[in-house]
């Protein structure tokens, strides 16, 4: 409990861009980010990129993971990524999880997603990933 | 990009720019260095003008959902709205899932509805202090009436209740025990008695039985206490808009909102004290190790503090 005190819990935000609705995967992570100290608010399904964008800004999080597995990523995980820095948010990290073919995860860490996490990724390394990323853009901000 | 100073948030607070307000909230949440500039430099007269709404009651009545139609009516006034939803952390992990967001996403587009969704991080009524701090934010950044949304089952809920002019608690037909268990509690605090899901079998009977719990507090100023709303169908929302206008402007007339006020401001000032000491006492709890009675303990410490302090 003491060093939950003295170290201030990662807030993130968990989104599911697009029209599927299946949350299994994006809930799983949420839990499991949740077991791990990590505060993670959950935008629930159906969301646009703008949307997403807009409530990360809000809730000023450390990281946003995304999930989708209706094929739509390629479009929609950049979206959320532009509209981010529309609003100021460059410097939130996006990662991505999801039915997404290995010939696209390149594609996607070009667009400037920090990770991308497919059906086979164990948690622990998701949890990994969400840490790094978070730790690296709390120590970016020096305030916190 | 590099961290804003607090002089660039609190510009920034003036031009409700959405990532000011994030950040100016994440610094009083966080104690960071800055938050002290920050709410020292608020525009205390705004904090003074708006209307704090608390909205509590059991998991599933509906909170969430009736804040979003709430927040709907006040856009129709196109009155500017802030949020702060509350949620448990875990005791174990310290981690907490954030969900009340997906009842609101409906307004996330819209500048003019501000939220902000905070754990109550496991602080003994730590969290009063930073919600507190939340409202005096939004306030600065020109919401008018701000919705603290928060499960009201335990004391930290309740202390946290005790910063909003005025508490609406939320019922719905069928939590039977659950309501036996907070009719000592925050019945007596709340101000209005919301039955929702008034369309569900039990709704008369419930609103019949809350009506003898209110009916001092309904006798004493005539506005109705006990009120029954569909959220998801939007019903009920206009009378129970008109009667917290009522005794908005009754509480604000009879002085008693600004006693309220001045009473939120001791509790809270009494968190930080508590907040700001905890450091200092682990310390001396842990250099001392001692085996006597607890309560003879602390106030040895406290002794011990305050020679120290007079000391020096």
């Amino acid at each position: 409990m003491a060093e939950q005190e003295q170290k201030n819990p990662y807030r993130v935000l968990i989104g599911k861009p697009g029209l599927d609705g299946h949350d299994r995967g994006a809930k799983f992570i949420a839990r499991a980010l949740r077991d791990e100290g990590f505060e993670v608010i959950y935008t629930g399904i159906r969301r646009t990129a703008a949307e997403i964008a807009a409530t990360a800004i809000q809730e000023d999080v450390n990281a946003v993971g995304l999930s989708s597995l209706s094929g739509a990523h390629l479009r929609l995980f950049p979206e959320v990524i532009s509209e981010l820095r529309m609003r100021g948010g460059e410097d939130i990290p996006v990662l991505g999880g999801g039915v997404i073919p290995v010939e696209d995860i390149q594609e996607l860490l070009e667009a400037g997603l920090s990770a991308i996490f497919t059906s086979g990724t164990p948690a622990k390394d998701i949890i990994c990933s969400f840490t790094e990323a978070c730790r690296k853009h709390a120590d970016g901000d020096t305030d916190q | 990009m590099a961290t804003p100073t607090s002089k660039e948030i609190l510009a920034g607070l003036l031009r409700q720019d959405p990532r000011a307000i994030g950040r100016a909230i994440s610094a009083v949440e966080n104690n960071s260095a800055s938050a002290a500039d920050i709410l020292s430099a608020l525009d205390q007269e705004a904090i003074e003008r708006i209307l704090v709404l608390g909205i509590t009651g059991p998991p599933g009545a509906g909170k969430s959902t009736l804040t979003s139609t709430i927040i709907r009516a006040l856009r129709k006034e196109k009155k500017r709205v802030g949020i702060i939803a509350v949620d448990p952390s875990s005791p174990i992990s310290g981690g907490a899932i954030l969900g009340d967001r997906i009842r609101m996403m409906d307004h996330a587009l819209d500048t003019d509805v501000v939220v902000r969704s905070m754990a109550t991080r496991g602080r003994l009524g730590g969290l009063c202090a930073s919600a507190g701090a939340a409202v005096r934010i939004m306030a600065a950044a020109g919401c008018e009436t701000i919705i603290i949304e928060t499960v009201g089952v335990g004391q930290s809920e309740m202390d946290i209740i005790r910063l909003a002019d005025i508490t609406l608690m939320i019922l719905a037909p069928g939590f039977g025990d659950d309501i036996q268990a907070m009719k000592a509690g925050l019945l007596e605090v709340a101000d209005f008695l919301v039955v929702n899901k008034s369309d569900l079998p039990g709704a008369d009977a419930l609103c019949m039985d809350m009506e003898q719990v209110f009916r001092d507090k309904q006798e004493k100023d005539g506005i109705h206490r006990v009120l029954q709303t569909v959220a998801s169908e939007n019903q009920g929302i206009d009378h129970l808009l008109a009667a917290i206008k009522a005794l908005a402007s009754h509480l604000e007339a009879s002085g008693i909102k600004a006693e309220r006020r001045h009473k939120a401001m001791d509790a809270e000032t009494m968190d930080w004290v508590m907040e700001l000491l905890r450091p200092q006492f682990i310390q001396a709890m842990t250099d001392k190790p001692g085996r006597q009675d607890p309560r003879i303990r602390a106030k040895e410490l406290i002794h011990e503090f305050s020679t120290i302090q007079h000391d020096e």
